[in-house]
């Protein structure tokens, strides 16, 4: 077998082009995916037209003064701001594309504000040429604007809290630039049982004070009560999160588990598919088989050259994107070696069964590059996405072939995944013999 | 280039085959075929397409096993040369011949490759790469791998295929020196002309069954005493087609 692995790696690097190709393609991938990965995405471009006159932005709120410009910063928070002078403008800015949207604050938006009875309208215009681009801005938008009425929300609480609070306990208010003594319901209560305690025993006045007084103490008891019903009605629901099956994966470390198995299952198929098509290619298959090396143990070169290459510049790629563009967790570096070595492994046997199955290296190659694609696009298919039925047979199918195991692996390797490390290198170690074994009657065919 | 035929028939058998019988699914592909080939006898084995010829080869060489019958020898005492050359076109010819001869487990490997060189005239070539080279040239690299462990019998399928007639005469030169020096060379071939021109002795094949065994002159006499051309058949190749007419194929 060395003779043949010796032979099969010089003619690799006699044929550079190839060569070429097998590293350039992982190290293009991890740079694309590192380079998007450390950037995140780019702050939207927004046109903003503010109507309100610079005199208006001050407005009172249940005697509370609120000045506009304060929650301006709110709704363009995460976007970046273009001033447009008028509507016109933002809409030319929109329309030539410069600007993803515009956002028009109307004049009479503190007016409205103030009254506390009306609601007004900000004006949104974006470009409905890509739909794409329309969903990304509606949802940028809409998330901005439930920002920034949660933060006006939580004004109009305090100033309505302190209404009721003058209600409830009494003190001053300021109508009209006079101020006016409030006598509150706990203070009104206090008299009137004092009242009360004062009248004769047989006093008639007492049974009309008394329902006064009973009336005084509910009153008292539910306002006060008021204040958490307040912030319920701001915010009706508090949301909090519990992660089921399955830890929390940093999205960019679970993107380099996705790089990095494409890779592996590329290079892999592809080497071990054309090494083994090649050898029935230069019709050296039936030679060798006669004796000079079993069917078996040819399998077993084409398997290891193939997982080994795959695995080194896999690994490098790993560590390159480690090392450069994410952050990962270097003292589980062993568990890296073993999904990789296991994944290539895996990815190997289903390329010599490809390699065994075609005879030729371009069917074998063409073979193992279409049905690379749909079994990357299945195994990423999550649960949910789908319905019950037609995911069960996605999971089936994914189960057949070793890309989501190997992402499974790398994931538990990388981020020490709730499915654990050893659940996806059995499964493919069992893959692996099942391809290899596979591989082994397609390649025992006639004049094999 | 043919010997004395009487006196190879008397040396012990290179190689014998006994009721050889091959089948795929319903069809007969050899039907108990048995013959044996002396040291130093060239045999060609001839017959229409489809006849068995690759298989019985393939047979012998061990690539197939079959449902009856015997061979002789060990595959691994046999050298085997596949019709299209079973060489790697991006390694030069020295490369191909080490590269065989330590899968072979040869003693010397250098001086077997050396040797090899030398008997196929292309050690001013041993480093070019087989892609390069003439189909003769590669063809030629292709017999000496199998002659690389020095085998005692020698099986080539259809050696001279899709070379040129300069090509084929020096192949049959090399081929010929083999033979000389004591290998018994089995080989398949669709150009009766040449299994007159350099076969000892020639087995026709119809149908998986053989129908014939011996010199190019004993089949001509055969088809001449049935009375098939009242001259005599003009011919080797005529008389061969009528042969197998005669036999109904």
């Amino acid at each position: 077998m060395r003779w043949l692995l010796l032979k099969d790696l010089t003619i690799l690097r006699r044929s550079p082009l190839l060569v070429a190709l097998l590293v350039i393609y992982p190290i293009a991938i991890a740079l694309l995916i590192g380079f998007a990965l450390s950037r995140g995405p780019g702050k939207p471009t927004i046109a903003i037209v503010n109507e309100i006159p610079r005199q208006a932005r001050s407005f009172n709120v249940a005697g509370s003064r609120l000045n506009a410009d304060e929650y301006l910063p709110e709704l363009l928070r995460s976007v970046n701001v273009v001033r447009a002078r008028d509507r016109a403008e933002a809409r030319r800015l929109v329309k030539d594309g410069k600007v993803l949207g515009a956002l028009i604050l109307p004049a009479d938006i503190t007016q409205k504000l103030a009254t506390g009875r009306q609601q007004p309208t900000i004006d949104v215009l974006y470009n409905g040429e890509d739909a794409v681009k329309q969903r990304y801005i509606d949802s940028i938008l809409k998330a901005r604007m439930a920002d920034a009425n949660v933060a006006l929300s939580r004004r109009f609480q305090e100033a309505t809290a302190g209404y009721l609070r003058l209600l409830l306990d009494g003190g001053s208010l300021t109508v009209l630039g006079r101020d006016l003594h409030i006598l509150g319901l706990r203070n009104a209560h206090t008299i009137t049982t004092g009242a009360i305690a004062a009248l004769p025993p047989r006093s008639p006045l007492r049974t009309s004070l008394g329902q006064v007084a009973q009336f005084g103490q509910i009153a008292i008891e539910n306002l006060g009560r008021s204040r958490d019903v307040l912030r319920s009605v701001g915010q009706p629901v508090r949301v909090r999160q519990t992660i089921v099956g399955g830890r929390r994966t940093p999205l960019d470390t679970f993107a380099a588990a996705i790089s990095v198995t494409v890779s592996l299952m590329f290079l892999t198929l592809l080497l071990a598919a054309g090494l083994l098509a090649l050898e029935r290619e230069e019709h050296a298959f039936s030679r060798l088989v006669r004796g000079l090396v079993t069917r078996l143990g040819l399998l077993a070169e084409k398997i290891s050259l193939a997982a080994l290459c795959a695995f080194a510049v896999t690994l490098v790629m790993l560590i390159a994107l480690g090392g450069f563009f994410i952050e990962l967790d270097w003292g589980r570096f062993p568990q890296w070696l073993l999904a990789l070595a296991a994944g290539a492994v895996a990815f190997a046997a289903l390329g010599v069964a490809i390699g065994g199955l075609a005879r030729e290296v371009r069917a074998a190659s063409l073979l193992a590059f279409l049905l690379s694609l749909p079994i990357t696009f299945l195994a990423l298919v999550p649960s949910g996405a789908v319905s019950a039925g037609l995911y069960d047979v996605v999971r089936a199918v994914s189960a057949l072939f070793p890309f989501k195991a190997t992402l499974q692996a790398l994931d538990a390797a990388l981020n020490d995944a709730d499915v654990g490390l050893w659940t996806p290198l059995a499964h493919l170690a069992a893959l692996a013999v099942a391809y290899t074994a596979l591989a082994r009657v397609a390649v025992g065919r006639r004049f094999g | 280039m043919p010997t004395s035929v009487a006196t190879q028939r008397a040396m012990p058998a290179a190689l014998a085959a006994t009721g050889l019988t091959k089948r795929y699914g319903e069809r007969v592909a050899l039907r108990e075929v048995g013959f044996a080939a002396a040291p130093g006898e060239l045999v060609a084995v001839i017959g229409p397409n489809g006849a068995g010829k690759t298989t019985l080869l393939s047979i012998l060489a061990g690539i197939q096993q079959p449902e009856a019958g015997e061979v002789t020898r060990s595959p691994r005492e046999i050298g085997w040369v596949p019709q299209q050359p079973a060489v790697y076109s991006k390694l030069s010819v020295a490369e191909n011949l080490r590269l065989f001869a330590r899968l072979e487990q040869v003693a010397n490997v250098k001086a077997v490759v050396a040797r090899m060189l030398e008997q196929t005239g292309l050690a001013d070539r041993a480093g070019d790469e087989l892609g390069t080279l003439s189909g003769g040239n590669r063809q030629r690299v292709n017999i000496a791998i199998g002659l690389l462990a020095e085998p005692p019998v020698l099986l080539l399928d259809e050696p001279s295929a899709s070379l040129d007639p300069r090509q084929r005469a020096r192949l049959w030169t090399f081929i010929g020196e083999q033979a000389e020096r004591g290998t018994a060379v089995i080989f398949s071939t669709h150009d009766v002309q040449e299994a007159e021109r350099y076969a000892d002795r020639v087995l026709v094949l119809a149908d998986g069954e053989l129908l014939f065994a011996g010199t190019a002159a004993e089949l001509a006499a055969a088809v001449q005493s049935s009375g098939g051309e009242a001259a005599g058949p003009r011919d080797f190749e005529t008389a061969f087609v009528q042969f197998l007419r005669e036999r109904g194929h």
